[in-house]
């Protein structure tokens, strides 16, 4: 649905934050984007959205460039920025006057939204706090029904219980006709949710892959006695953390902080056992 | 739902429907709810989800009726029971077994507590 094709992008006399990305969205999965400070988590969704056009190469919605911002294209495309301003309305009014450019928007289901997070349409969005003027934004972006949706640091500000909420409404929201992508450093709030990651690194792509087969390859967990094979990579916090091909063992829990940084401290060893591993017929 | 962060989501997934049916919260031959209905409920991702109804559908625990969802299957209970029973078997014994070892416990306190233990109930149940 959404190609990325050696796309390359530097902010005017800066240098490359992004170099030859290559990558490719599918709907029916929700992609967790992931990336130190500062490496183009947000520059790429900008990039995506059409917000921003890239120096060479392409960012392509339904085979169209979204630099074109074609009405099929943004009709179909919504993004939840980390910062933002919202009109000075009442949110009933607010979904209204932005509702009217998404045809599939549902001011049934924005409704409903607003209800499990606890606001009122007829609240007044100036007087509301950052947390909850994000609800508003998640609660519509997801009303638009688009089918890319794109969400960067989206529970940033959202209290503890609305995280939980979050959950719940993001996986009664996607479907097999929706691409959701989140950028995030909240690992924790979101990791249940993400069935694809992607990770930058030093301007490029240094992990694309799905979790069902990084725990089909790797195993994670406190190291087993008498191991003989390589350790990938360790943490030595309470009692060790190590990445091991998995092999024989009993699948477990993708453990994404873990491979978060074994990925950037050792890409090639994690990538090279990951691309021979999807190789082998499967047993 | 509390992560074991071990264990992949599916799995813990599958012991919660497992729970449920033990507990007969969920009967033999009853609709359970859908796979969205699931994945909302325990905060995942619907794939997550899927792969748990798949797992448990090999298992002959659960079964689908095209068009309207899910049910517990006819000896669904059954097949739980002897699922469960073998873990605790296979697995949880030798657990205890090896922290007896490592705590000298001998099999007869181990007997004497477990009395004391259907004592306490039964006093309970009075």
């Amino acid at each position: 649905m959404i190609q990325v094709k050696s796309l390359k992008f530097n902010y005017p006399k800066r240098k490359t934050i992004l170099d030859n990305i290559n990558l490719e969205f599918v709907p029916g999965n929700i992609y967790g984007l992931f990336g130190r400070n500062g490496e183009g988590k947000s520059t790429l969704m900008k990039l995506m959205c059409g917000l921003l056009f890239p120096k060479t190469g392409a960012c392509q919605i339904f085979d169209q460039p979204t630099s074109a911002r074609t009405v099929k294209g943004l009709q179909d495309s919504f993004i939840v920025p980390e910062d933002f301003e919202l009109s000075p309305l009442r949110i009933a009014t607010y979904a209204k006057v932005n509702g009217a450019f998404y045809p599939k928007f549902s001011f049934e289901q924005f409704h409903h939204l607003i209800k499990e997070f606890h606001l009122d349409l007829q609240d007044f969005i100036p007087t509301l706090s950052f947390g909850q003027q994000k609800k508003v934004l998640i609660a519509f972006g997801i009303a638009t029904n688009t089918k890319l949706l794109l969400m960067d640091e989206p529970t940033n500000g959202l209290d503890i219980p609305s995280k939980s909420q979050f959950r719940k409404i993001i996986a009664e929201a996607v479907d097999k006709g929706k691409c959701i992508i989140i950028a995030t450093h909240q690992v924790r709030d979101l990791h249940s949710l993400i069935n694809h990651l992607v990770i930058l690194d030093q301007a490029r792509v240094i992990l694309d892959q799905s979790l069902s087969a990084v725990s089909n390859t790797l195993w994670f967990g406190k190291p087993p006695q008498g191991i003989s094979e390589p350790i990938l990579f360790s943490e030595s916090s309470f009692g060790g953390k190590v990445v091991l091909p998995r092999n024989e063992r009993h699948e477990t829990e993708v453990d994404l902080e873990l491979l978060f940084n074994a990925a950037l401290a050792r890409p090639e060893e994690i990538n090279h056992i990951l691309k021979t591993a999807h190789h082998e017929p499967a047993v | 739902m509390n992560y074991d962060n071990s264990k992949p989501i599916y799995l813990q997934i599958v012991d919660l429907f497992y729970e449920n049916i033990l507990s007969k919260k969920w009967c033999e031959e009853e609709r359970i709810p859908s796979v969205r209905e699931v994945a909302m409920m325990v905060e995942v991702n619907p794939n997550t989800a899927i792969r748990a109804f798949t797992y448990l559908q090999e298992q002959n625990v659960i079964h689908n009726i095209r068009g309207i969802g899910y049910f517990v299957s006819k000896n669904g209970y059954q097949s739980v029971l002897n699922i469960k029973k073998s873990e605790f078997m296979k697995q949880t014994l030798p657990d205890v077994f090896k922290k007896m070892g490592l705590l000298h416990v001998q099999m007869e306190e181990v007997t004497e507590t477990y009395n004391q233990y259907l004592k306490t109930k039964e006093h309970e149940k009075k």
